[in-house]
């Protein structure tokens, strides 16, 4: 269990002050110019070194993603863009970064943005997060006003201005490149890869977009050193996490803990047990809507981290664990999940565009019972053929709940098509 | 060169090409819907998917480069279930009516679904349901059949230059559209239909007319404008049911405009099909033999010098060296080809050529258009200025009355004549960009050439070409854009007269002329024909035919073997794809006949004995396909300029000629047009 001291967020729940002088109590943009005269070199070595792995739910190695950039501005300016489109369900983490700690993410651009050559950072946040786009408006403010910011950030010599967009409510555009053309004006859609944003970004310039968490831990990792943060967790999923559980649990939150904690450990915690006792799970997704659930007799014993999530065919993602007792409707359940992918589709490519409707029209009638046996196979199989054949990966989170589903739960989907064809016609 | 392996077969390929592309160079075809060389990439119908080795997911390979040591696998299991899976994906809402679909026969959809298709549906739901969408009179549309390809969105977008169509909606509503609901207020609009992949977009025109298994393909040479874009013609019997575009990189590349398309039902309507004389003031029937007797006794007895012939904008050489050699036969030398009274200089070949080649415009950096609108005059190759535009490697600008967008931005210098004097003369910011260019390519259209100071703008224009580089051993960038098919091959012949136009109108008003010979021309002011006799011969009954004392039908350009030369000098042939109707002639064929009754027998019997007569009319004629700058030296006349501004001699673009008068489609376009302000205003 993560020890008070290694917190990094140590207001995420908003009791003390957001702003600057808060921020500052808690060791925000203390020493800031001093990390920056250490050199962008020591910077994304360190942050090479600390093992940290990105935060918006793939897992990339955040040093290495920065190390992409070119070392050297040519023709074109360099951007930092920070993904604060937070919208997959269940996940509320950086929400309360944006809002109750928003000066730990502006360091962290400041930082980044040094190291990457970038004198320019835009924050993208979600549509839906009126207020905390106010609160970190503000906490920018304040950084200009203390020179923390701007022509000669933190007195460094670094010219840093940081921009605030609001989305207009795709989730779609918490994909990188949906992001950077939407951050453009134009539509939502993700692009091809390559060309890589480190080549050809936003505006077509060099770019690197990272999630919020991901910036935000970067100042702190600087200041108490690679090791210490590589020192908490296990080998190659290290550090602190803030994980969100949501669901069936007695005290629903946020909670910054050590990556690898066991999930039974983490749910009973924190978030007050399962309601009517861990006896009473169902099943549990990890990692934010679009990893696989896992039933009850993984989640006993499972580790939550990158790794132990991906060995039992889930992922970590988001780290927004879903709990689901035994009241849940589950077909029921993956089927929402189903109709909100469809509705996110942004439509560009076929397998996507078509197959999330074809796979929710299947879970509706398949929450019903009212469907072919043989069919719980036709749909693992159309959701396999959505996976890896589309343009990012949003093909692959609608598919992966469903398949989740079939893979644990096909026994409860016979038994439903089961039942409707053994009841009566004529009771319809 | 990098080299990679593509199902185990080294090869070797150009850096920077896709790996679609090399797989189409180590003869391995590759199915795509959204894919087309000449648009953006888009990536998105997924057809194209193949294995990369190491690569943990299939790739589109329409999207990803070339790298040196690539292992492409395209014929394995995950390839296989990706198509597979992607075409059942695209037939779950299909409608699957190809059997009611313009498209079928040559439908990509179609022709894959054989190849990747399952043998039956195991989708159990509701198909979706997409309204249609009405984008003008030329293209239909049937939107459940979309594959959301974007081949027309990017089509529109890049190549016309008006963002017009795009996608709303997403996921599954996703659906294409003109955004406020118009017409497309494109001339290359046609286009998107031989675009489309599968029968979303069909051709109005064209809606339920034939299969094109039924058709019989012809390939020839456009005439509607001067590009002479490459085209095939679809006939079934003796009608041509549609055109198609054919490729050819140097010209059209695989586009055509909207007239070249659809102005071809007007070759159905006010057709001459018999000869006509006049008698008590009234056209009447006539057979060939009383027809040619009234010429005959009418032209007999009148000298040489008091005979004259206009020869019009869609003639073809033959046709146009037969005119000519009857008339020197008769005495007289007056024939003109220059119905619009342009001052071309016909003595000096480089004079009157796009002489860059319409593919030059690739390689021009600077580009000045003088009083010509080729968004009008010739759209395939507004397209390619256009282009060259977005490469971002050419300044453009224009000197000439504003008549609306071009597709591309462009600096206006000035609206006349004075702008182009102060050029030549190395004033003005836009002097010295010229001069530092590389390949500077002055466009001179026949908006400055028209007028009683044309001569004096074509000086000037030389001066300024010269002035500027622009005329040198590796680049000719005086180029003269044509509005008319006809007009370089009658130049090419010699067809100028001192006096032009205007000289035999005046001749003919006054008494001076008493023969007046119009082979198809149209354009001029017939009132001004005065009392002379005139002679008609053509193919649709348009001004010419309505003063004429004797008609004689000709045939169109569908209907007969011809050579054109295009504007930039390029000679090409073009071929018969139906006869023509009734008793009308192929018009060289007329030619001959007639010279034979007149006693002036012309020395050829057949096309090839023509066609050997053009040759030594003019070398020219010998080289076929070629295209190169036209001899250089001093043309055009120094002298007064006037203030008025240049404009283009094409007012409406879908009307120029007899064939796209009578059509109509093109009245339909005419009409749509003119609706798009009163919608905007709205």
């Amino acid at each position: 269990m993560l020890r008070d001291e290694d917190r990094i967020f140590r207001n995420l729940y908003g009791f003390d002050d957001w702003g600057l002088d808060g921020a500052r109590r808690r060791g925000s943009w203390d020493g800031t110019a001093a990390l920056l005269a250490k050199g962008r070199d020591w910077i994304i070595d360190e942050m090479k070194k600390s093992g940290l792995r990105g935060r918006g739910g793939a897992g990339f190695p955040t040093g290495l993603k920065w190390s992409f950039m070119p070392k050297e501005v040519g023709e074109r300016p360099h951007y930092l863009v920070v993904n604060a489109d937070e919208s997959e369900p269940g996940t509320c983490k950086d929400r309360d970064i944006l809002r109750h700690e928003p000066h730990t993410l502006i360091e962290g651009c400041l930082i980044a943005g040094f190291a990457m050559n970038a004198h320019a950072a835009y924050i993208y946040v979600r549509g839906e997060f009126h207020d905390e786009a106010v609160a970190l408006r503000n906490a920018i403010r304040q950084a200009y006003d203390a020179g923390l910011l701007g022509e000669n950030a933190c007195g460094s010599g670094w010219k840093m201005d940081v921009y605030v967009h609001r989305g207009a409510g795709a989730y779609i555009c918490g994909e990188e490149t949906a992001l950077l053309e939407s951050l453009e004006g134009k539509k939502g859609m993700p692009r091809l890869k390559p060309p890589f944003p480190a080549g050809a970004g936003l505006y077509g310039c060099p770019t690197t977009v990272n999630n919020v968490e991901s910036i935000a831990v970067a100042p702190t990792i600087l200041r108490r050193g690679a090791a210490w943060f590589a020192g908490i967790g296990r080998p190659n999923n290290v550090g602190t996490k803030v994980f969100c559980i949501s669901g069936h649990v007695n005290k629903p939150c946020n909670v910054e803990e050590e990556m690898g904690i066991p999930l039974r450990e983490l749910i009973e915690k924190h978030a007050g047990g399962v309601r009517g006792g861990w006896d009473n799970l169902l099943a549990v997704i990890p990692g934010g809507a679009s990893v696989p659930l896992l039933p009850k007799s993984i989640c006993d014993t499972i580790l939550m981290d990158f790794d132990s999530l991906r060995a039992v065919t889930s992922g970590l993602g988001t780290a927004a664990v879903i709990v689901m007792d035994k009241s849940t409707d589950v077909v029921k359940a993956i089927a929402r999940l189903s109709q909100f992918y469809k509705h996110e589709s942004c439509g560009q490519c076929t397998p996507c565009r078509e197959g999330t409707g074809w796979m929710w029209r299947v879970m509706e009638r398949l929450v019903r019972g009212d469907a072919d046996p043989s069919e719980i196979d036709a749909l693992d199989n159309v959701s396999r053929q959505i996976e890896g054949h589309t343009i990012c990966a949003l093909g692959d989170a609608a598919a992966w709940p469903v398949q989740g589903l079939i893979r644990h739960f096909r026994p409860e989907l016979e038994r439903r098509i089961a039942e409707r064809r053994g009841r009566p016609m004529a009771a319809e | 060169m990098p080299k990679m392996k593509i199902d185990g077969k080294e090869i070797e390929v150009p850096a920077g090409i896709t790996v679609l592309q090399a797989c189409e160079l180590a003869g391995v075809e590759i199915p795509r819907f959204c894919y087309h060389e000449r648009l953006s990439i888009a990536g998105n119908c997924r057809m194209c998917l193949v294995e990369q080795e190491k690569a943990p997911k299939p790739i589109a390979s329409c999207a990803m480069p070339v790298m040196e040591g690539m292992m492409i696998k395209t014929d394995t299991e995950v390839v296989r279930k990706a198509r597979h899976g992607v075409m059942e994906f695209l037939l779950i809402n299909h409608p699957l009516d190809c059997p009611i679909c313009d498209q079928g026969g040559e439908c990509d959809l179609q022709d894959q679904a054989m190849g990747y298709g399952r043998g039956g549906s195991r989708f159990d739901e509701n198909k979706r349901a997409v309204p249609d969408k009405d984008l003008g009179p030329l293209v239909k549309t049937s939107m459940n059949r979309c594959i959301q390809c974007t081949r027309c969105i990017r089509f529109a977008t890049e190549v016309a230059g008006v963002e017009e169509l795009g996608a709303t909606g997403r996921g599954e509503q996703m659906e294409i559209t003109t955004y406020v609901r118009k017409t497309l207020s494109s001339e290359l609009s046609g286009n998107i239909v031989d675009l489309c992949p599968v029968g979303a977009l069909t051709s109005k025109p064209y809606e339920f007319n034939a299969r094109p298994w039924e058709l019989r393909k012809t390939e020839s040479i456009d005439t509607m404008d001067a590009l002479g874009s490459n085209i095939r013609i679809d006939t079934r019997g003796s009608e041509v049911m549609r055109v198609l575009p054919r490729i050819n990189e140097d010209i059209n590349e695989e586009w055509i405009s909207d007239k070249t398309r659809h102005a071809i039902d007007g070759l159905k309507r006010q057709r001459l099909d018999r000869p006509y004389v006049r008698r008590d003031g009234k056209l009447r029937p006539a057979s060939w033999d009383e027809a040619f007797s009234a010429i005959r006794e009418r032209v007999a007895a009148v000298r040489g010098e008091r005979i004259a012939a206009v020869v019009g904008d869609q003639c073809d050489a033959e046709a146009m060296v037969a005119l000519k050699d009857l008339l020197n036969g008769l005495g007289s030398s007056r024939v003109e080809c220059r119905q619009d009274g342009a001052a071309l200089d016909a003595s000096v070949r480089g004079a009157y050529l796009f002489n860059a080649g319409v593919a030059g415009i690739d390689t021009a950096d600077v580009i000045l258009l003088v009083g010509s609108n080729p968004r009008i005059e010739a759209p395939v190759l507004n397209a390619r200025i256009r282009r060259r535009y977005l490469t971002g490697r050419a300044r453009i600008a224009v000197i000439g009355a504003d008549e609306g967008d071009l597709t591309y931005p462009v600096a206006r210098l000035g609206t006349g004549a004075a702008a182009l004097a102060e050029l030549a003369a190395g004033q003005g910011t836009f002097a010295g960009v010229l001069k530092g260019a590389k390949n500077p390519m002055i466009v001179v259209g026949q908006g400055a050439l028209r007028r009683p100071d044309g001569a004096a703008v074509l000086a000037k224009a030389r001066a300024l070409a010269e002035a500027c580089g622009a005329v040198r051993a590796d680049w000719n960038g005086f180029c003269v854009l044509h509005t008319v098919a006809g007009r370089v091959g009658g130049l090419d012949l010699g067809l100028t007269t001192t006096g032009g136009i205007d000289g035999i109108l005046a001749d003919a008003s006054s008494g001076k002329l008493d023969v007046v010979y119009l082979l198809a021309a149209d354009e001029i002011d017939t009132s001004r024909l005065g009392k002379a006799f005139v002679i008609y011969q053509g193919h649709h009954g348009d001004a010419g035919a309505h003063r004429a004392d004797v008609v004689l039908p000709g045939a169109a350009y569908t209907e007969k073997p011809g050579t054109y030369v295009n504007t930039e000098g390029r000679v090409q042939l073009a071929n018969r794809a139906t006869h023509p109707p009734g008793e009308a002639k192929e018009d060289w064929t007329i030619l001959r006949a007639l010279s034979g009754v007149l006693g002036k027998a012309l020395p050829f019997d057949d096309l090839d004995q023509v066609r050997e007569r053009l040759v030594r009319a003019n070398p020219v004629f010998a080289a076929v396909d070629v295209q190169s700058p036209g001899a250089w030296g001093a043309f055009g006349v120094d002298g007064a300029l006037t203030d008025k501004p240049f404009a283009s001699p094409v007012g409406n673009f879908y009307m120029t000629c007899p064939v796209s008068r009578a059509s109509a489609t093109m009245a339909a376009c005419t009409a749509a047009r003119q609706a798009v302000p009163s919608m905007a205003a709205e």
